[in-house]
């Protein structure tokens, strides 16, 4: 029987089958599930989060070039991170066969930015193949790791939301093991250390390698043509085919399985056999603007669709179609309805670290993370994020740009999996170039937003083996900032921390504020909810003033309820609050903002 | 694989926390088992974090799309009011919908901003009449003496759109996404939400 498998889950599979030794990944949606898929489930692989994408990228080069077959994930931006290693690699080439995952996010439903990562097979100058749901992921991978051993290339795997998130039937079959012998052999200098005088042979070794791979995207099995019509075509692949056949399956296709190099005969069958062809692909005119270049005729492309967000069956239906679609009805407008935006949980420690910042008039340079939701009113206290690391980079900048105007004034918060992805080197600059910055660490001990992947600072790796656990401390030191001006905050005592906070803003030297014993309240492990006096807090209703302070902190137990009354020294008021028993955790933050004392230990 | 099955088409929405992935993942394992093509998409990420959460789930003899087109969906198993209410467009003109009678409060009703939607059912009937059938799915599975069983009971009110597909798959699915330990109560939830409409 066909198993059901999410698309994640079907590139661990392929690769496992493809006998992959050694698997590395940063997380990040929509790939983080491919990592854990495979050291959850196949342990002859070895597989680690590593400290970044970089990192992981190298990690899976090392092993290919001591023969191992290997592979590397990540989300679009983190491929951003490890171009650096990617665009040599294509010039050294591998030995065992090297696959590099990246997961796009078209319309953005969890990254910073939206990237079609079609480009870096054209700029690095490396074949990519794009499955378009779970059996081809499964298939594609196979296919990777044999392209990548017989073209002596590393090969890109590039997945969107709605294929890695999908789940969908796959056949498996069994494993085969890689029969490269594994070893490093000193005597191949001249291809794999990149010095001027070798890499101007490998250079050329580029270009013959992508006209073989020309030859072999016209023979491949992985791009497939479908005539039906004779009148209308669709150029396409992975996501884009899957909307476009639903919604015209009566149409010819060609499908590109392989996206680069592109099949140039293929192609110019398709425009003899079809007469009006379209060019349906989500995000960029990465193939039309080729095919255009070719000199073929292309009947529509970006001109109709979109070139940002996701498609879907209905955008591919109404540019096709213009006028003559009809929109279904509208009954209801959804404009009109509350969102439901996410939310810091209820006892997170983010919550009270940024009312503090707030009230201590911060301006606040932030990163990548839960913490980004900060930004949502009430609370608006994060006014910056760019990419991982970003926030004390820029921090140091500013400060340097406004001189003592900004002594006081501003911070660098991000996570503990950040600080340790991008955040060290920010910070060792601002020590170094006698900086003022005050960075702060989160204290997750876990990879947070992403779904709860261990990292240097948890202390264990992807398969739950205790490991070395980073002190952040002492990183704090080495890299120079002064032990006076290392600090340590409990972001549940709001007072306190916003004193620690403004002391370490004032100084004119670098500083790193680390918050403790505030773990992620989803990490069980961690036991977050231990240092709470009460398990939960309830309104005395006989003080509550209805004044709306403990609204100001966004707490997903506290709503607003409306109705007259009055205090029992007959304080009028138009409306009281509610603690939600279901949900509060006895975190004491709304406690410390009320001024009426009217928040109260309670019983579960 | 049945033949020639034109694709149908069911959209799950709920909050974060109550369980819709299972539930969808349920009908997974019952759709294959009744040897049908599937496809389901949903995206996660944010939504531990009391976000909304939506599953495209579509079976038939061959799917393409992962997702269901606006206007398409043929069932909708909402979870929660709001998030019933914010799909009703989607919903094809004849589609059959169950509504579960749990209200989670967004922030911008939390705080007083907005109002949270009233009369969601009638709503539905205005537009749907009798394909609109209420669940209190959180009253049942209190009554069952886990919260956590609302999912499943949902699951159960639903199969009864379903008459030619086998109740055992549906137990069969319960037992192999559960643990051990859970399977009675699970299947008791199947049971009383089956009964419920």
């Amino acid at each position: 029987m066909k198993e059901i498998m999410q698309g994640n889950a079907a590139i661990a599979r392929g690769a496992w089958e493809a006998g992959v030794k050694v698997a590395a990944a940063y997380p990040g949606t929509p790939s983080s599930e491919i990592l854990k898929d495979v050291a959850d489930n196949y342990p002859e692989i070895y597989a680690e989060w590593s400290p970044n994408e970089m990192v992981a990228v190298q990690v899976a080069a090392g092993a290919a070039l001591a023969g191992a077959r290997a592979m590397a994930s990540m989300k679009h931006v983190g491929m951003n991170v490890a171009a650096d290693a990617l665009m040599t690699l294509a010039y050294t080439g591998i030995k065992g066969g090297l696959m590099i995952v990246i997961a796009d996010d078209p319309n953005v439903h969890s990254s910073q930015n939206e990237q079609d990562s079609r480009n870096w097979a054209r700029f690095a100058k490396v074949p990519m193949l794009e499955p378009g749901d779970a059996q081809e992921c499964y298939e594609f991978t196979k296919a990777a790791f044999d392209i990548s051993e017989k073209f002596d290339t590393p090969v890109l795997l590039r997945t969107v939301t709605r294929i890695a998130h999908a789940d969908s039937l796959v056949q498996t079959g069994k494993r085969v093991e890689s029969k490269m012998p594994l070893g490093l052999d000193p005597k191949e200098a001249t291809k794999y250390v990149m010095v001027p005088a070798f890499v101007r042979p490998r250079r050329k070794a580029v270009e013959e390698r992508m006209r073989k791979l020309e030859a072999f995207a016209d023979k491949t099995k992985i791009n497939k043509m479908e005539i039906n019509s004779k009148t209308y075509g669709v150029i396409t692949s992975g996501s884009a085919y899957m909307y476009a056949k639903e919604v015209f399956p009566e149409y010819s296709f060609l499908k590109l399985g392989m996206v680069w190099p592109l099949p140039k005969k293929m192609i110019d069958t398709f425009f003899k056999e079809v007469k009006k062809v379209y060019i349906i692909e989500e995000l960029d005119p990465f193939f039309e603007t080729e095919i255009r270049a070719m000199g073929y005729k292309v009947f529509h492309g970006k001109d109709i669709i979109p070139n940002m967000y996701e498609l879907s069956p209905e955008i591919v239906e109404a540019a096709i179609k213009g006028k003559t679609y009809k929109a279904p009805k509208v009954r209801v407008k959804p404009e009109d309805l509350p969102r439901r935006p996410p939310n810091l949980c209820a006892g997170c420690s983010h919550r009270p670290l940024f009312y503090a910042l707030k009230k201590a008039g911060a301006f606040v340079f932030g990163d990548i993370g839960c913490y980004t939701l900060a930004v949502a009113p009430p609370i608006s206290a994060l006014h910056t994020t760019i990419c991982m690391g970003a926030g004390g980079g820029m921090a140091h900048g500013a400060s340097k740009a406004m001189g003592k105007e900004a002594l006081g004034k501003t911070v660098a918060v991000l996570g503990d999996s950040t600080f340790l992805h991008s955040g060290i080197l920010p910070l060792m600059n601002a020590a170094y170039n006698k900086g003022n910055t005050t960075t702060i660490v989160l204290d997750n001990r876990i990879t947070g937003m992403t779904g709860h992947q261990e990292h240097a600072g948890t202390g264990f790796t992807v398969r739950g083996e205790v490991a070395n656990q980073v002190d952040y401390r002492e990183i704090g030191k080495a890299i120079g900032v002064k032990e006076a001006n290392i600090r340590y905050v409990d972001p549940y005592n709001i007072k306190e921390t916003m004193e620690i906070v403004k002391e370490e803003m004032n100084k004119d030297e670098a500083s790193l504020i680390l918050c403790k014993d505030s773990p992620c309240m989803l990490l069980r492990r961690a036991k977050p909810l231990e240092r709470f006096k009460s398990p939960l807090y309830a309104i005395n209703m006989d003080k509550c003033r209805g004044c709306k302070m403990c609204l100001e902190i966004n707490c997903p137990a506290i709503s607003w309820k409306e109705g007259a009354g009055q205090t029992v020294d007959g304080q009028k008021r138009k409306g009281t609050v509610y603690i939600n028993p279901d949900q509060c955790v006895g975190c004491e933050v709304c406690v410390q903002v009320c001024k009426f004392d009217a928040i109260e230990p309670a019983k579960k | 694989m049945k033949k020639n099955e034109k694709t149908t088409n069911i959209f799950l929405s709920g909050v974060g926390g109550q369980g819709a992935i299972l539930a969808s993942n349920i009908l997974g394992e019952v759709f294959i088992r009744a040897g049908y093509d599937v496809k389901k998409a949903e995206v996660h990420g944010m939504a531990q974090r009391g976000g909304d959460v939506t599953t495209h789930f579509r079976y038939g003899t061959k799917v393409y799309s992962p997702i269901i087109k606006y206007g398409d969906v043929d069932f909708l198993l909402s979870f929660e009011l709001l998030e019933a209410l914010r799909y009703i467009n989607w919903v094809k003109p004849d589609g059959k919908i169950i509504i579960n009678t749990q209200e989670i409060l967004p922030p911008a009703v939390s705080l007083g901003q907005m109002e949270y939607p009233q009369g969601v059912p009638e709503t539905f009937k205005k537009y749907f009449k009798d394909n609109v059938h209420v669940v209190d799915g959180l009253g049942i599975a209190k009554s069952l003496g886990n919260l956590q069983a609302q999912n499943v009971v949902l699951v159960g009110a639903f199969s009864n759109f379903f008459p030619k597909i086998k109740e055992s798959f549906f137990v069969d699915a319960i037992k192999k996404l559960l643990a051990p330990k859970l399977h009675d109560l699970n299947v008791k939830a199947f049971e009383a939400g089956k009964k419920a409409l």
